[in-house]
């Protein structure tokens, strides 16, 4: 008998089908991959096994977890399974634990309540767990709060509380979809091994295929409340029986048909179209010791780099290495501590806002998060139209509706478009809104930070589209700011390695990619999930 | 900060409409201000004249809610204070706004300095108790309805700075003002394209607040004599009256604090139904 | 933890430096003449002039903002003008009445609250939430002299429990000075204890939707245990900082309510001595209130400290 085994799960919120049937089983020290888009149902089958659904929804059908029937168990019954036998990991590590209890409170707390140990042998069993999961007392001390922890580390305190009492099964809920690359690589690889020492079930909620390709012994895929496909990784992935699979892993897989970048011959070459020079920032901590001098934390560290019209470059790194902020000096949102940064040879540190103008015109920008990207109150057209206050002569409202048009036509969307705000839009279409508004001016730059990394695959494939025709149609030069390496393996020529406030690797992509150099990019490289890596090792294990 | 402004403008009216604080605030509100508008033009007797053969009748049919020791008749009173409390907390809003909202989005756009100053000042007039700066200061140039709004309408001021910077220092790091500053915008008209119209929410739940609050502390005012001055009917002075009138005539007592109850509860009920529809989080917990 | 409190408490001193000045010479600016409205408008302008000098009217107003601040901090607020006597010692008399009465009112009013807060998050959108919210409701809406006035009638003039007003004083015995004030207080507490209250469930409510309950229920902690647990620590933040402007509502409550109730607490004397124009005593009560607000502000900062490990510890 199966570990779990789910059969024609349906859930409904009120009226609407959230679940519409599921069947799904896991066994005794197996992994179980759970892949789907966004909205499809993943997360709330997780709670469903979980019975911590939200108030409203109702669930039919049949959940059985180690003989036990889990939708007809009483509330008691469940508290008696949920962390001792059942443990679950979240995705967001930063809001996951109590802020106000320490990390050893928290993960002793379910041992003391479900083997009733005294508190300093919970204590003893917490010490060891948190030291199997990579937080040594030595260094880590019980006492610590979450606020003292990053993110990773976070994320490995929730491990030990989920399996401190090594549970039969564990439910990882998109466990590193808010931790970058390398990040990633180590969670899984502690997930991975608790699983083998322990025997445990896993099902590991995802929505990147490659992910869940290099852990899961079986997959089944999701869309839209109902399994599509589900079967053994390899096979399943390989064969693409289901459309659904196919397209799935063909946009996982996308890679955007554009034509290299030539570099101009050097005695046709003019200034670059954009020259950093020793770009610093120094941020300033808040003051710990009465006395004592602040201590300047250094985001951004002597950087130096030019970009030429029409090029494509990629600056990666890990979180927290300082791309961001040197993407918003770039742009002249934020003042370099000291350094400079030209476009078109003309430096912009120091300018004044009338003077930036110019400048402005010729650099916009694209950010990462489709819903945070406008403002609600106001229409597409006014939305789109926004960077034309950029122009020396302001249009006529009929040259302006004209531009919003001719724009929104370039990235794909209707002139009736216009009239909608925001929130009537998908993801993926604001993404497409985002882009009309920074192409209106046409520049002769786009500064892209994070553009598809909020979007789901078949999505991102759209968008990454879009952004090499642009390239191509109207030889728009892009610095991309990513942690994800397919998305600079996808649309860039050449790609920039960022590590705690410096470039320490620069070069062709193809090259960089393939043979990294440098520690960090070495790093990164080896930890970014790779679809075709992934499905290779996994025909060799599955045969 | 919650998504404020999340929801459109029809998509909220429709919300507002299924929520039941909402409808119910916003009918008493309305009533009252109904009453007051209804005193301009007609009150079931004169409240200018005083009938001394009237005075002190319990409620009846010629006088629903009786009538006071000058034989004026307190239904048409308390119909000519809703005037006066509401004019006096609706100027004292428009003080605290008209000067609080511009203060706080410029603390919060300027930053540095200019922000603690302003925060440090802040502090110092949240900590004189509202009522007791009120009473100073209506002490000081002499009670009546004028001074009332101006003391009221003072110590609106930093809740509505307060609240104007929160709402700011949540919107400027956001995207869609980067992009709008990328597209060159200045300060100016960045507070007044993105900023105001997204904090516009927040500003009118306080505003309900303000307004209740408000109403309170004029009656308050007037009951100790500083507020509006007889002949003007006002509620805080009808009570005033009627406490040494308790034991023959309590009536005289309970139906000015009721139209005083009744009003405040309006406007807090409207307040929670917007915050309700507004606030996805609150929503998502119901 | 030594910066934040070094920081809140210079904060609170430069917010009373800049109280007394502003209450200092927002007040001697006002019209009217001291000395001239002792005396009557029949004295003569040398008697006034006189009395000027013996009140120390005649110095600059500067150095008297600074002999007097320098007053304040040796707790000597000068001679009452119309009592004659040390400021200092009317505050001591009034506030034996004040004090104990806001006392007893901010205490009754969380003891009521915080437990109405728990039960109504505890069992949201059932009866019992949905009653404890409109009768809340209600509370926060009501006046609280007016209150005070319903009570008198009920208690005082109906039932005759307790007296209507008026204060025996303390040496005549606890129990008497304490049914004195019994209503006084509940009538302060009650529409407190309603704002408090909603406020409390709110935040128990806000807390209930973080992902930390999701990771202690995932545990295996009952919903109660969760509540008791994880949610009313970090529901306390918001309460504290609404218990500290309480403090400050209750204060100005205070002076209204002791009108109500011919209490001789600090209100009336405030009141009396605004009336007289007996600035030293106007400035000297006032002070004093706005000194209590800060202190009171000071500690719930305090007490955040306490609660928070983030305002303790830095990474």
């Amino acid at each position: 008998m199966s570990l779990l085994e789910i059969e024609n799960l349906s859930l409904d919120i009120g009226a609407t089908p959230i679940l519409k049937g599921i069947d799904l089983s896991i066994e005794q020290g197996e992994v179980m991959g759970l892949v789907g888009e966004s909205g499809s149902g993943k997360s709330l089958t997780a709670l469903s096994i979980m019975k911590l659904l939200p108030s409203g929804a109702r669930t039919s059908g049949r959940i059985d977890f180690a003989g036990m029937k889990i939708l007809s168990a009483s509330e008691d019954e469940m508290c008696a399974l949920r962390g001792d036998d059942i443990g679950m990991v979240f995705q967001e590590p930063m809001t996951a634990l109590n802020p106000l209890k320490t990390i050893g409170e928290q993960v002793a707390e379910g041992i003391r309540l479900h083997t009733g140990a005294s508190r300093a042998d919970a204590e003893a069993r917490a010490r060891s767990m948190l030291e199997r999961v990579g937080l040594p007392s030595t260094k880590f001390p019980l006492s610590r709060y979450p606020h003292q922890l990053s993110g990773g580390q976070r994320q490995r305190v929730i491990i030990a509380i989920a399996c401190a009492l090594k549970p039969k099964l564990l439910i990882a809920d998109e466990p590193t979809t808010a931790l970058d690359v390398v990040l990633q690589a180590q969670i899984l690889k502690l997930l991975r091994e608790l699983v083998d020492e322990n025997r445990m079930g896993l099902l590991l909620i995802s929505h990147d295929l490659a992910v869940v390709a290099e852990m899961s012994d079986r997959i089944t895929i999701l869309r839209e409340g109902a399994v599509m496909e589900a079967g053994e990784t390899a096979r399943t992935l390989s064969a693409q029986v289901h459309p659904y699979t196919r397209q799935l892993a063909q946009a996982s897989m996308h890679v955007p048909v554009r034509q290299v970048h030539h570099s101009v011959p050097a005695a046709d070459r003019k200034a670059p179209l954009l020259t950093v020079e020793n770009l610093t920032k120094d941020y300033h901590s808040q003051r710990t010791l009465l006395f004592g001098r602040p201590q300047p934390f250094r985001a951004v560290s002597n950087v130096s780099f030019s970009l030429d019209a029409g090029q494509s470059v990629a600056l990666v790194g890990q979180s927290g290495c300082g791309k961001s902020t040197l993407s918003r000096m770039i742009l002249a949102l934020e003042k370099p501590t000291s350094g400079a940064v030209a476009i078109e040879g003309k430096t912009t540190v120091g300018m004044n806002d009338a003077a930036l103008r110019s400048v402005r015109r010729k650099m916009q920008v694209v950010f990462q998060d489709p819903y945070g990207s406008f403002n609600p109150r106001k229409t597409v057209e006014w939305l789109v139209a926004e960077p034309l206050h950029l122009l020396e002569k302001q249009p006529t409202k009929a040259e302006r509706r004209e531009r919003v048009e001719q724009s929104l036509h370039e990235v794909g969307l209707k002139p009736a478009d216009m009239k909608k705000y925001p929130h009537e839009f998908s993801g993926g279409q604001r993404q497409r809104i985002s882009i009309a508004r920074a192409i209106i001016t046409r520049p002769r730059l786009v500064v892209a930070d994070e553009p598809v990394s909020a979007l789901d695959v078949s999505i991102r494939a759209q968008i990454l589209d879009l952004f090499a025709d642009l390239n191509q149609k109207l030889g728009i030069a892009y610095l991309f700011i990513t942690h994800d390496l397919t998305v600079a393996r996808a649309i860039t020529d050449e790609v920039m390695v960022m590590h705690e406030g410096k470039i320490v690797e620069a070069g062709k992509t193809a090259q960089v990619l393939s043979q990294p150099q440098s520690d960090a990019g070495r790093m990164l490289v080896e930890a970014a999930p790779d679809l075709h890596r992934a499905l290779a090792k996994k025909m060799q294990e599955q045969g | 900060m919650s998504e404020l402004g999340a929801v459109s403008e029809d998509g909220f009216l429709k919300k507002a409409f299924g929520n039941r604080s909402f409808v119910a605030g916003l009918v008493i509100t309305c009533l009252v201000a109904a009453t007051a508008l209804l005193s301009f033009f007609w009150t079931p007797y004169d409240v200018n004249v005083l009938i001394v053969s009237n005075r002190m009748q319990s409620p009846s049919l010629q006088h629903l809610f009786g009538t006071d020791q000058f034989g004026r008749d307190v239904l048409s009173m308390i119909m000519v204070g809703a005037r006066n409390s509401i004019a006096v907390a609706l100027v004292a809003i428009i003080i605290g706004m008209g000067v609080g909202v511009p203060l706080g989005c410029w603390a919060a756009a300027r930053g540095g300095y200019v922000d603690d100053v302003l925060m440090r000042f802040n502090d110092v007039v949240f900590a004189f108790p509202a009522l007791l700066s009120a009473i100073m200061i209506t002490a000081i140039f002499g009670p009546g309805a004028i001074n009332a709004i101006i003391a009221i309408g003072i110590f609106n001021i930093p809740v509505f700075a307060r609240v104007a910077r929160a709402g700011a220092l949540g919107l400027w790091p956001r995207e869609f003002v980067l992009a709008a500053r990328a597209a060159g915008k200045g300060k100016t008209l960045i507070t007044i394209e993105h900023i105001l119209p997204n904090i516009a929410n927040l500003l009118l739940v306080q505003g309900t607040i303000q307004f209740a609050l408000g109403i309170l502390a004029e009656a308050s005012l007037s009951y100790i004599g500083l507020g509006a001055q007889p002949p003007m009917p006002s509620w805080g002075r009808m009570l005033f009256d009627a406490q040494t009138r308790m034991v023959v005539a309590p009536y005289l007592a309970i139906f000015p604090g009721m139209a005083i109850v009744i009003t405040v509860l309006g406007l807090n009920l409207l307040g929670d139904g917007i915050a309700d529809t507004l606030d996805p989080k609150l929503r998502r917990q119901r | 933890m030594s910066i934040y409190l070094i920081r809140r408490l210079a904060s609170g001193l430069l917010t009373l430096v800049v109280a007394s000045v502003v209450i200092f010479f927002v007040l001697e600016i006002l019209p009217g003449d001291p000395a001239r409205l002792m005396l009557g408008m029949n004295a003569t302008e040398d008697a006034v002039q006189a009395l000027r000098v013996q009140m120390g009217l005649d110095e600059g107003l500067y150095a008297r903002y600074v002999q007097w601040a320098c007053g304040l901090l040796s707790l000597d607020f000068g001679r009452s003008y119309t009592y004659s006597v040390p400021v200092a010692e009317l505050i001591r008399e009034r506030a034996a009445v004040s004090l104990p009465l806001a006392l007893i009112a901010l205490t009754l009013s969380t003891v009521i609250a915080i437990p109405v807060g728990l039960f109504a998050a505890a069992r949201r959108g059932r009866m019992g939430d949905t009653m404890a919210m409109t009768v809340s409701q209600f509370g926060v809406a009501v006046p609280n002299f007016w209150f005070a006035l319903m009570l008198v009638y009920v208690f005082s003039v109906w039932l005759r429990l307790v007296p209507a007003g008026g204060f025996p004083g303390w040496q005549s015995g606890i129990w008497p000075a304490l049914k004195a004030l019994i209503l006084p207080a509940l009538a302060l507490a009650l529409p407190q204890a309603a704002i408090l209250a909603r406020v409390t469930r709110s935040a128990l409510l806000e807390v209930l939707g973080e992902d930390f309950i999701r990771t202690a229920r995932a545990k295996g902690l009952t919903r109660k245990a969760t509540l008791w647990r994880h949610a009313l620590g970090n529901a306390m933040l918001p309460v504290l900082t609404i218990l500290g402007l309480q403090f400050a509502f209750l204060l100005a409550g205070t002076v209204i309510i002791e009108n109500v109730f011919y209490l001789p607490g600090l209100g009336r004397l405030l009141v009396q001595a605004i009336n007289q124009r007996d600035l030293i005593v106007v400035e000297g009560v006032v002070m004093l209130l706005v000194a209590a607000v800060v202190l009171i502000n000071l500690l719930v900062d305090l007490s955040y400290a306490f609660v928070d490990p983030r305002l303790r510890t830095r990474a």
